[in-house]
């Protein structure tokens, strides 16, 4: 056998991993699932939630995507300046979108825009969608895969307030998008909100905010505070799984924030559903790996 | 006790049931969704299948050959049902389907030919896939395969099938419109008591 190249290893690597994910569910997601349901008194919720557990088994002893609707796949990538494969990155990424294809098999989710063809594999332009941060002077990198659904991207929204509207606005805001589009994007949902200076910037961190633990806090204490009332506030709402109603609405509240213009308060809303199909890898610089959002994988 | 239809389903069978009822199906279910809804209702083309008394399922599966030339159900979870709002009243006057399975809730004009002709929607949990096609026992035709996978018209044999949650009965009753409803009354006062508690801006 030759020996693979670098950028093969991790193609590799990556390939598998970006497979696994449809297969699996985060540590932290499978937990809380299991814990709403335990707390769940409602009886139909309860079937639901018997349901999404027996899918689970299923599709882990079959191998196969526990969800058909396998999405477009999202890398959101924290890099450090000295990784040796910093330049080879986009190519091994798209690489392993087309070999998870295969792999998976994923369902091909990729509609080239304006020609409105289906690429066929879920690669086209700009997909899978790559979001960089570069830190300096490190020489690992973690990345975050993500699928994002059709039925759980759909609420997703973003506006930019006045600071007049407050953060009573941005409460308004997160309420009026998970009980309007968010009741058919397959609750309990993981709910992230981004608070931000525009639009844009507001989206990105609200789905920076979904790849973070479900049950993790913002470091700032106002912050964390209005997550914890936003999650119990959803709660009580008592939406439950598949919105059918129940005792939880949400997995959890997360909220990212960045520094704004004194005259807006950007905000926007970014859910997962209650498959939650994300997975973070760490790359040493050697190309040994640690799977960060799942315990016990054999790749 | 599990309540079974088993298809065909007559207009008795569907009288006792009320929303939120959990009912499994045993029997003949064909998919059925965007294109094939629009073909009959909009192109006034004959359906390829007979769905007086059926169960129609909105999913678009994932199917594969085996070695014997056999198709082989992978995936099927149910798609957003609410696409298919514009069509479905006209569609189970026109078909007799009895069973409409998708996810989500529909919207007053279905609820209206469900009350007309007898009709239930349901919804089957959402990101189950797996489970779904675990209760396929065999794949028995495929029609209209030019529309691609995921419209074909898949017929299955099913068995026990489900959960299905009633969300709109033969009287026109909409679960999903109620829970709105009531989510909506909720929300005021839970809203009211986060606002007090964040003016951050001082
Ligand atoms: S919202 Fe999530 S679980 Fe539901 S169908 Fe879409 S991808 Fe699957």
């Amino acid at each position: 056998m030759t020996e693979q190249s670098p950028v093969e290893v991790m193609t590799d690597v990556m390939t598998k991993f970006t497979s696994y994910i449809g297969k699996r569910l985060p540590t932290d997601v499978k937990g809380k699932l299991a814990d709403l349901r335990s707390k769940e008194t409602n009886e139909m919720a309860n079937v639901l939630f018997d349901s999404m557990a027996a899918n689970q088994e299923a599709a882990d002893k079959l191998n196969r995507p526990s969800c058909q609707d396998t999405g477009v796949i999202q890398y959101f990538i924290t890099v450090g300046a000295k990784f040796p494969l910093l330049g080879e990155l986009e190519e091994i990424l798209r690489n392993a979108t087309l070999g998870a294809t295969k792999l998976g098999p994923l369902r091909h989710n990729a509609v080239e825009a304006f020609d409105e063809k289906n690429t066929g594999t879920n690669t086209g332009s700009r997909i899978p969608w790559l979001d960089w941060e570069i830190v300096p002077n490190e020489d690992s990198a973690i990345i975050d895969v993500y699928m994002a659904g059709g039925g759980c991207t759909l609420p997703g929204a973003s506006t930019v307030l006045m600071p007049g509207q407050g953060y009573e606005g941005v409460a308004d805001f997160v309420f009026d998008v998970v009980t309007s589009r968010g009741i058919n994007a397959c609750p309990p949902l993981l709910v992230g909100v981004g608070v931000s200076t525009s639009a844009e910037t507001a989206a990105r961190l609200s789905k920076k905010a979904i790849l973070r633990p479900v049950d993790s806090r913002h470091p700032n204490a106002n912050a964390a505070k209005m997550e914890t009332l936003l999650e119990e506030g959803l709660n009580e709402l008592g939406i439950g799984p598949q919105g059918l109603t129940g005792n939880s609405s949400v997995m959890g509240v997360n909220i990212e924030s960045s520094a704004r213009h004194p005259s807006t308060i950007g905000v926007a809303v970014s859910t997962g559903c209650w498959a939650h199909r994300r997975g973070r890898i760490k790359f040493n610089a050697d190309l040994s790996y640690n799977i960060l959002s799942h315990e016990g994988v054999t790749l | 006790m599990k309540k079974i239809l088993t298809t065909p389903i007559k207009d008795e069978d569907l009288a006792d049931l009320k929303i939120g009822d959990i009912v499994y199906l045993t029997g003949r279910l064909v998919t059925c969704r965007d294109v094939a809804h629009r073909r009959l209702i909009d192109q006034g083309r004959e359906l390829p299948v007979d769905l007086k008394g059926g169960a129609i399922f909105h999913a678009g599966p994932i199917v594969k050959k085996n070695e014997a030339g056999e198709f082989e159900m992978v995936s099927i979870g149910p798609t957003t049902s609410m696409r298919m709002e514009k069509f479905e009243k006209q569609f189970i006057k026109e078909t007799g389907v009895k069973l409409v399975i998708g996810k989500g809730g529909m919207g007053p004009e279905t609820a209206e030919g469900c009350a007309e002709h007898k009709a239930v929607h349901a919804v089957f949990p959402g990101g189950c896939a797996v489970l779904a096609a675990t209760q396929v026992e065999r794949i028995e035709g495929a029609e209209w395969q030019d529309l691609g996978m995921p419209e074909t018209m898949w017929i299955n044999k099913v068995n026990e099938f489900g959960p299905l949650i009633i969300s709109i009965d033969t009287k026109g009753n909409n679960l999903f419109e109620q829970n709105k409803a009531r989510f909506n009354e909720k929300k005021g006062p839970i809203l009211d008591r986060i606002k007090s508690q964040v003016g951050f801006i001082r």
